[in-house]
């Protein structure tokens, strides 16, 4: 270990931070906090490369660990650290700064200053989430990336900013509360926030089991609210409408579903077992009932916060499935809509500061006069409805082909035709923003196509997009070497009877019968 | 010994002809798009052909099957291990034929069809993306490549029909095509699942060898499995029931509707249920099946192409109905002849869309029979092709589709009792075809001109060329015989079923295959030549039956109602309104009552703006620091609570 990997993650923690207090000390002249904060946030991304370049794949447990005593009673840590699981994630967190910055770029046009500070708050709240492996700390960051979340839509929102933030606000800081309540509680019975020690005790039976299972209960609550799972998505459609693009892009998913899998189905594999076929029937129901709503809706910030809710029951589908296929599935998923939805946002936020409307029918026609935002557009769309060769497809094949074969055929079933629902509002409104005859925008407003910042996003994504498409595996080694020992620690029995289990030639009539009877 | 064949050169020099195309196209000169277009796939069909020559007869280089796996794998993740391998069989390798060969012909027809239009390197640039999906999905050696290229030929297939976009109509049908065949996709996606959960594997090679150990297993998840697929492959090759795509995609350039749309996309499902009929041979009912709706489909397209007057869209539904004879002949597994019938039609109906192409180029954009007529005068020579190519897919000997829609029904009339069945709608479907081919025939060349305002013009060499060649191949692309054809895939579908000891029989059934051929055409003279009154006549007599047929059977209505509309009802009345603004929109609002009648009781302390808001949160969140920094265990020791286990 050199010295730069041990202090790794404090410098990802602390640079944003830093960023922060230097736009904020700095005056708002013109766009100086922009560049401040495109820099800050080129620097983290630069930073986040770093473990990546160094992590060794297929090294169990944490790595470029960072464990000191922060507080001696209660006995907090400042214990951080990275695996297969949350390494992407940080890269991702990292990524998706600076695609933020420039997606924000002239849509923010005043008070700039307060905007980028909470913007770099917010950052290092979320990657202080992903690298946290004390639960009080981690707890802390969970909650600090609300807050700038709640403000920034508060403040920098459409006209019904407030209200939404107020939406988003109560959603998310309610279930916080008993989160707060079982971390203590957890505390309480054994005397530490670790999560290493936690995991440890929960396994070993040693805490009651009536509790425990109001404890798992209040950690997935206050997670299913912020992926979100149906029937909790009740925000999401407010926030993506009246949100700053940038706030939408990170406010749905990564945190949620990274948190389920470490610190439920990690923390509770039992629990998360009990409880897994509620969240499967959830999860399908969700993914149809997204993709449905997606179809009606007017307003495509409406349209992709439904999506969106289609695409992360998907994922948690993958979670809840457990099978280990399935949660390679479902990381390598959250990882594509990252990338997918970042270029997304800023898509649809390159329509909206050119037309100043968000809304579908008064839009058509305008592929012949932006072809580059329409051919931006379309590959970001297929890329979505899981075409083959683009990154979507490989996450949805993952998580759907191990929730066939390894959980349940008709719950796949019902998940595989949402899925393909998904092909159906996508390429609809594809149709209906850009084909067609001049809608009523196209040929009042003149507007201009992609440029070069606009550009220098979008291009990257999209070979992203390509890249983890065609070779899954570069991610995917890491994920699974990294993810997988911690996971067996937990859920070893639970793997042994919900894994798929191939069948080779000799056994393959055995099989069939079986299949036959259970059918 | 194995010399190296380069197969992945095969697929990714058209693909980087539509890199190249694709991003730099609209700032190159239009004869370098026109080069780089050209060249992409004359060099992949040369490489097919090199293939062939070094797997082909006793100087052979290589044994077949030859497989090449890329050394980087594709998805490694917990149990599912997936390569791109590319197989090189007789099967893959008369498929690569026709994909390249008549790809290439259809490139340079476009190259002067598409000359005058907007967008020329975008047409190429997806053309070419086509051939890379296309000869992907023809090389695959595992289930999950071929769905790559299964998908990629729908998108190419997407954004081809869609190519003149400010066209409502060609948006929508761009929009059809690519969810009805996600809904046969869907049926895929299910077969592959059920493949990994009872063979482990996607490799054809594998699923092929655990069949083999296990001769005595039938039916059963087989029957599924091969259920599923045939969905996917009444999507993609537009079978009942999900035909209904493929007319309106007639709204593509026509050189699309030719490769795409009649000459290899379409077979990719004919092609699918080849490569893997061993989970077919192990179904007799997922076979009867197949036979079944490649019968029905082959009779009921006949019949709606009897009365369109589009002439694209009587060739669409001709496809449909001859799609419906390949699947007909899967279903009797005479897979050799509908893989034969498929290489005869691509190049009589590749042939024939082309000429109408032709037709239409010359006048104008002009696609309506009744303003056609007499026009073998003014373009005579693409009046001699068509005529091939009528001739071809009307089955009469010797031309092409004699062969091979002969060796289809022999097959079907050998299969018992209910093959005896499929035999007589096959061969209703043949009178039926003669008939409205040569209708088209005649409305468009015969007589005299019933348009005033037209200048028909001969079109460029450029375009003529390829339809002399593919004219020269509907002639003679069946005289190999299946006999041959047969024997040389036997390795690959099995030995033809049918024993060749009945030959007088198969005599027999060939003359009355031309007797009816020639039947249809005399039936057609006398309509449209001899007492052109006649057709409306007869429509008038039967206005039930005429509104039936000219209105399709009403089916993209009868879906409209059954399957679109309510999915939009339901999703924007019960889940929009009830659930989502109701139940769920309900619960938000009481959250927010009860937060607000806090808010009510704070009043005092806010003064109701945003940067009070924000205070309010920040304070929140310094909050929930200062609970860090607080020693809450010994805050709470000194009230006699002990948080701490650990000392006890």
């Amino acid at each position: 270990m050199t010295t730069i990997d041990q202090s790794i993650l404090t410098l990802i923690l602390l640079v944003p931070l830093a960023g922060a207090v230097l736009v904020a000390l700095l005056p708002d002249r013109g766009k100086l906090p922009n560049w401040i904060a495109l820099l800050t946030a080129l620097l983290s991304f630069g930073l986040t490369l770093h473990l990546p370049a160094h992590f060794i794949a297929g090294a169990n447990g944490f790595q470029f660990e960072i464990n000191h005593v922060w507080i001696e009673n209660p006995a907090i840590f400042y214990h951080v650290g990275v695996d297969g699981l949350s390494l992407w994630l940080v890269v991702l967190t990292g990524l998706l700064a600076p695609v933020g910055v420039l997606a924000s770029w002239n849509a923010i046009k005043e008070r700039r200053k307060v905007y980028y500070a909470l913007f770099l708050v917010q950052q290092t709240a979320m990657f202080g989430v992903f690298i946290s492996l004390d639960l009080m700390v981690y707890y802390g960051f969970w909650e600090l990336s609300l807050v700038p979340m709640a403000i920034l839509i508060a403040m920098y929102g459409r006209k019904d900013g407030p209200k939404a933030a107020v939406k988003f606000f109560l959603f998310t800081f309610i279930p916080s509360a008993p989160l707060l309540v079982a971390i203590l509680w957890l505390y309480a019975r054994t005397g530490s926030f670790d999560f290493a020690t936690l995991q440890a005790a929960v396994v070993s039976g040693s805490l009651p089991a009536g509790p425990l299972c109001w404890v798992a209960l209040a950690f997935l609550f206050a997670f299913a609210v912020k992926v979100p799972v149906f029937p909790l998505h009740g925000w999401l459609a407010d926030t993506f409408s009246e949100a700053p693009v940038a706030m939408a892009m990170v406010v749905a998913g990564k945190l949620g579903l990274y948190s389920m899998l470490r610190f439920h189905v990690g923390l509770f594999p039992d629990q998360a077992r009990a409880i897994a076929p509620l969240m499967i029937a959830l999860t399908v129901i969700g993914i149809l009932y997204g993709a449905c709503l997606a179809l009606v809706q007017r307003d495509f910030w409406r349209l992709i916060a439904f999506a969106t809710v289609s695409h992360f029951s998907l994922t948690t589908l993958g979670i809840y499935g457990l099978t280990f296929t399935g949660w390679d599935g479902a990381i390598y998923q959250i990882l594509n809509q990252g990338v997918i939805e970042g270029a997304l946002f800023v898509l649809l936020g390159v329509l909206e500061t050119r037309y100043g409307s968000s809304q579908i029918a008064a839009y058509g026609g305008v592929a012949s006069k932006l072809p580059r935002t329409a051919t931006f557009f379309v590959i970001t769309a297929l890329a979505m409805i899981g075409l083959p060769m683009l990154n979507g497809f490989v996450g949805e094949f993952l998580i759907l082909s191990s929730t066939f074969t390894g959980v349940s055929r008709s719950w796949a079933f019902a998940a595989t035709l949402g899925v393909i629902l998904g092909a159906t509002y996508m390429l609809w409104l594809v149709q209906r923003l850009f084909y067609g005859p001049d809608g009523e925008l196209a040929t009042m407003k003149p507007a201009t196509d992609l440029h070069f910042r606009e550009l220098a996003v979008l291009v990257p994504l999209v070979v992203l997009m390509l890249v983890m498409g065609l070779a899954p595996s570069i991610w995917m080694s890491t994920i699974e070497k990294g993810v997988t020992p911690p996971q067996v620690k937990g859920a070893a029995a639970l793997h042994e009877t919900l894994s798929p289990k191939p069948v080779i030639a000799g056994s393959v009539l055995n099989a069939s019968s079986r299949l036959e009877a259970q059918r | 010994m194995n010399a190296s064949l380069h197969l992945w050169l095969i697929p990714l020099l058209p693909f980087a002809g539509f890199l190249v195309n694709g991003i730099l196209g609209s700032r190159l000169p239009k004869r370098l798009v026109t080069t780089v277009a050209l060249l992409a796939p004359l060099a992949s069909f040369c490489v097919v052909l090199s293939a062939a020559l070094a797997a082909f007869g006793s100087g052979s280089v290589v044994s077949l099957p030859y497989i090449e796996t890329c050394p980087l794998g594709w998805i490694n993740a917990g149990t599912l291990h997936v390569d791109f391998s590319f197989v090189l069989d007789q099967l893959s390798l008369i498929m690569l034929l026709v994909v390249t060969g008549v790809g290439f012909l259809i490139h340079i027809y476009s190259a002067g069809y598409m000359a005058h239009e907007d967008g020329y390197w975008r047409y190429f640039s997806y053309l070419n993306l086509f051939l890379f999906f296309m000869t992907v999905l023809v090389l695959a050696g595992n289930a999950l490549l071929m769905f790559v290229g299964w998908e990629g030929v729908g998108l190419a297939s997407y954004l081809l029909i869609g190519f003149y976009f400010q066209r409502k109509s060609a948006a929508d049908a761009g929009k059809k095509a690519f969810i009805v065949n996600r809904i046969g996709d869907f049926g895929f996606l299910i077969a592959m699942f059920l493949l990994l959960g009872n063979f482990g594997t996607l490799t054809f090679s594998k699923i092929g060898a655990s069949l083999a150990m296990n001769p005595a297993w039938q039916g059963g998840v087989l029957t599924v499995i091969a259920l599923c697929l045939l969905l996917g492959a009444t999507g993609k090759s537009a079978q009942i029931p999900l035909y209904i795509w493929l007319p309106d995609a007639m709204e593509g350039p026509t050189p699309v509707s030719a490769l795409i749309h009649a000459a290899t996309m379409v077979t990719a499902g004919v092609y699918m249920m080849a490569r893997m009929h061993v989970l077919f041979d192990r179904s007799p009912f997922a076979l009867d099946m197949v036979a079944i709706i490649g019968a029905a489909t082959a009779l009921f397209a006949a019949t709606i192409g009897l009365v369109q007057t589009d002439i694209k869209r009587v060739l669409a539904y001709s496809t449909v109905s001859q799609l419906g004879y390949m699947f007909l002949g899967c279903g009797v597994a005479a897979y050799s002849a509908a893989i034969f019938h498929l290489v005869t039609h691509a190049f009589f109906k590749a042939l024939l869309f082309l000429a109408v192409g032709s037709v239409i180029h010359g006048l104008a954009g002009e696609q309506d029979l009744r303003k056609m007529g007499g026009l073998r005068k003014k373009l005579p020579i693409t009046f001699a092709v068509t005529t091939v190519g009528v001739l071809a897919i009307a089955g009469i000997f010797p031309f092409a589709g004699f062969f091979s829609k002969d060796a289809i029904l022999y097959a079907a009339f050998v299969q018992g009792p209910g093959g005896k069945v499929l035999w007589f709608v096959g061969l209703v479907t043949a009178l039926l075809t003669s008939f409205y081919m040569f209708r088209l025939w005649y409305l468009t060349f015969m007589g005299e001109s019933r348009s005033h305002d037209a200048h028909p013009h001969e079109s460029p060499w450029s375009m003529l060329g390829p339809l002399v060649i593919l004219a020269l191949l509907s002639i003679g692309g069946g005289w190999i015989g299946i006999e041959h054809f047969g024997a040389y895939l036997a390795p690959v579908v099995g030995p033809r079923s049918v024993e060749a000891g009945s030959a007088s029989l198969e005599l027999m059934l060939s003359i009355l295959a031309v007797v009816v051929a020639l039947l249809g055409w005399f039936v057609a003279d006398r309509f449209y030549r001899q007492r052109p009154e006649t057709p409306q006549k007869l429509a008038a007599a039967l206005p039930a039956g005429y509104n039936l047929l000219s209105n399709k059977y009403f089916v993209d209505e009868f879906y409209g109602a059954t399957v679109v509309k309510p999915l939009f009802a339901v999703s924007k009345f019960v889940l929009g309104w009830v659930v989502d603004a109701g139940l769920i929109g309900g619960a938000a609002l009481l959250l927010a009552g009860v937060s607000k009648l806090a808010g009510a009781i704070l009043q005092r302390w806010q003064s109701g703006n945003l940067r009070s808001y924000a205070a309010w949160l920040a304070a929140g969140a310094a909050a929930v620091l200062l609970f860090f920094t607080v020693p809450w265990a010994t805050v709470l020791s000194n009230f006699g609570i002990h948080l701490s286990m650990a000392g006890h």
